[in-house]
């Protein structure tokens, strides 16, 4: 069925056509990246050109994702938020690579494929996912095991991880010895061991209480500008989609597709009373409005 | 002020106290029904054929005539080995229907239609291809066994969360890398829930095996007991029979203990 799945070579050469209502981040005047990596001058890492998927068979088909077109840099943070059944979950996966496309394409760059080729993603989802028989240093270590990853090193990055996500003193400890929160962050150290240059994340905070869940994205924004990686971030929450990403995809169920694709021009670091700003009204009621909701 | 940092630290010593003062309750709880069973039989002076006391049931233990160490000895054997064999068939047969679709197809249905056939009435027909023994019981045993460790050793193993199954294959994992990192550990907790189940039956297979014909083990030594009216020594065959079930059960647990970490146990 796979039309077009990867195609290699430089996405940069963009020779595909945008579908004019779709918004090209690229062209957004402010480059609201922190890690300076991103430059719009840079070829993006991830072209998604009006990808198509289909699940069922052919008499008893829906469709799960179309018109998706974006451009993706290196450090970008693009949220994808939408309601259920908009295809948030299947773009990540197609990302993943656990999902082929049935139309459109997906291009990666050159170096940014062979680095996924040899460090894979890192991926996070709404449960935590921890294997309740590793201690949290061996869950985090879990990619490392996979991929047969040189145990001392490994081990050694998996500690400074768990410092950088404020774990430090729970190596040892069980999974069921963590609060949901803390075990979402070791699920988030786990993700980055293996260094992935893309981190997918589905709906991480979605299971956590509100004020936990502000507080873990103030977490996240850090550990985004630490380590520089590419995050694609599916999200219920209009709020946090705005909040955290550097752009906004807001993707549309019944049928599914994407509504719009835009930057996000807050400057980071930013702090909670980011959400007060008229900036982030506008854009808030602007994705309510392309979402259908007034 | 002062009460109340107090009444903490009690709260703490008292939480240790209590699970050592529940383990008192349940010894007198369990002394107190025998005591009764004893006041009852000689208030109400119960003829002894119909209901021994207490007392005169491990009186029964200092008659050699009944060799209760062989006896039992042989019993025990017939679960171990009923209840061994079960394990490992029944464990290695899950993790076949998990790595073999195809295999599982072909099986599992006739599998189920199995454990609907009641096992204990197989019991005359297996001592007649077998001839009695222990051979004939452990083959019972393990008939009860089997399923329920089969069973639920093969719903562990298909209960993997669909997301971690995306996070291993996101890192290209082997099939045998997922089995296992993950659907193995993560089945432990059946397997060995399954195994309890089956502890409890083992003890019944052994002995239903002895009462339709054998000529050692607990249950033989019951028809005999029974047959010059010894009711005292048909209770103390229950009594061994009931520790012998206690230790296959205890077994499985500590096995448990050491295998599984807390949080990850069925209970």
């Amino acid at each position: 069925m796979n039309k077009v799945a990867y195609r290699t070579g430089d996405a940069g050469d963009a020779e595909i056509k945008l579908r004019g209502f779709v918004m090209n981040a690229d062209r957004s005047p402010s480059d609201p990246s922190p890690s300076g990596l991103a430059t719009s001058a840079a070829a993006p890492v991830i072209r998604l050109t009006n990808l198509c998927k289909v699940f069922g068979t052919k008499a008893n088909s829906h469709l799960a994702v179309s018109n998706v077109s974006m451009d993706i840099h290196e450090g970008d943070f693009v949220s994808l938020v939408g309601p259920s059944g908009c295809g948030k979950t299947t773009i990540l996966k197609i990302l993943a690579g656990l999902y082929g496309v049935d139309e459109g394409m997906l291009s990666l760059r050159a170096d940014f494929q062979s680095d996924m080729a040899k460090h894979h993603v890192g991926m996070v989802f709404q449960q935590p996912l921890l294997l309740k028989w590793r201690t949290i240093l061996e869950n985090v270590m879990l990619p490392a095991d996979v991929l047969g990853l040189p145990r001392r090193p490994a081990q050694k990055r998996a500690r400074y991880l768990l410092e950088m996500v404020g774990l430090s003193g729970s190596e040892a400890k069980y999974p069921y010895e963590l609060s949901g929160g803390m075990q979402q962050r070791a699920a988030i150290a786990r993700a980055l061991l293996h260094d992935p240059k893309l981190l997918l994340m589905d709906e991480p905070f979605g299971a956590l209480d509100a004020l936990t869940r502000e507080r873990v994205n103030l977490e996240m924004l850090r550990i985004w500008h630490e380590t520089g990686k590419t995050i694609i971030f599916v999200t219920h929450s209009i709020q946090e989609a705005l909040f955290l990403g550097s752009k906004c995809a807001v993707l549309t169920s019944g049928p599914a597709r994407m509504a719009d694709f835009f930057a996000i021009p807050l400057p980071y670091p930013r702090a909670l009373e980011v959400k007060t700003t008229e900036v982030f009204g506008e854009l808030t009621k602007r994705t309510y409005h392309l979402l259908g909701m007034k | 002020m002062s009460t109340l940092s107090l009444s903490s630290a009690d709260q703490s010593k008292g939480c240790r106290k209590s699970i050592g003062s529940r383990i008192v309750i349940i010894l007198g709880a369990h002394l107190a029904l025998l005591l009764l069973w004893q006041l009852t039989v000689v208030m109400l002076g119960i003829k002894p054929f119909l209901l021994p006391t207490p007392v005169a049931m491990l009186e029964k233990f200092c008659q050699p005539q009944y060799a209760w160490m062989y006896n039992m000895a042989v019993t025990a054997a017939e679960i171990a080995i009923g209840f061994g064999v079960a394990s490992v068939v029944g464990i290695t047969l899950a993790l076949l229907f998990s790595w073999s679709p195809l295999f599982a197809l072909l099986l599992f249905p006739i599998l189920v239609t199995l454990n609907m056939v009641p096992k204990v009435a197989l019991g005359p027909l297996v001592i007649m291809w077998l001839r009695y023994g222990i051979e004939s019981n452990s083959v019972i045993t393990f008939s009860l066994c089997v399923f329920p460790i089969l069973l639920t050793t093969n719903r562990g193993l298909r209960e993997t969360e669909p997301d971690l199954l995306d996070l291993m294959h996101s890192l290209k994992a082997k099939r045998w890398q997922i089995f296992r990192m993950v659907q193995l550990p993560g089945a432990l907790p059946y397997v060995f829930s399954g195994m309890k189940v089956a502890a409890i039956l083992a003890v019944a297979g052994a002995i239903v095996g002895e009462f339709i014909a054998s000529d050692s083990g607990l249950g033989y030594l019951m028809i005999q007991a029974q047959s010059s009216f010894d009711t005292a020594a048909m209770f103390a065959s229950i009594l061994l029979l009931t520790l012998l079930g206690v230790a296959v059960y205890l077994a499985v647990i500590i096995l448990e203990q050491f295998i599984i970490p807390k949080d990850a146990r069925i209970v």
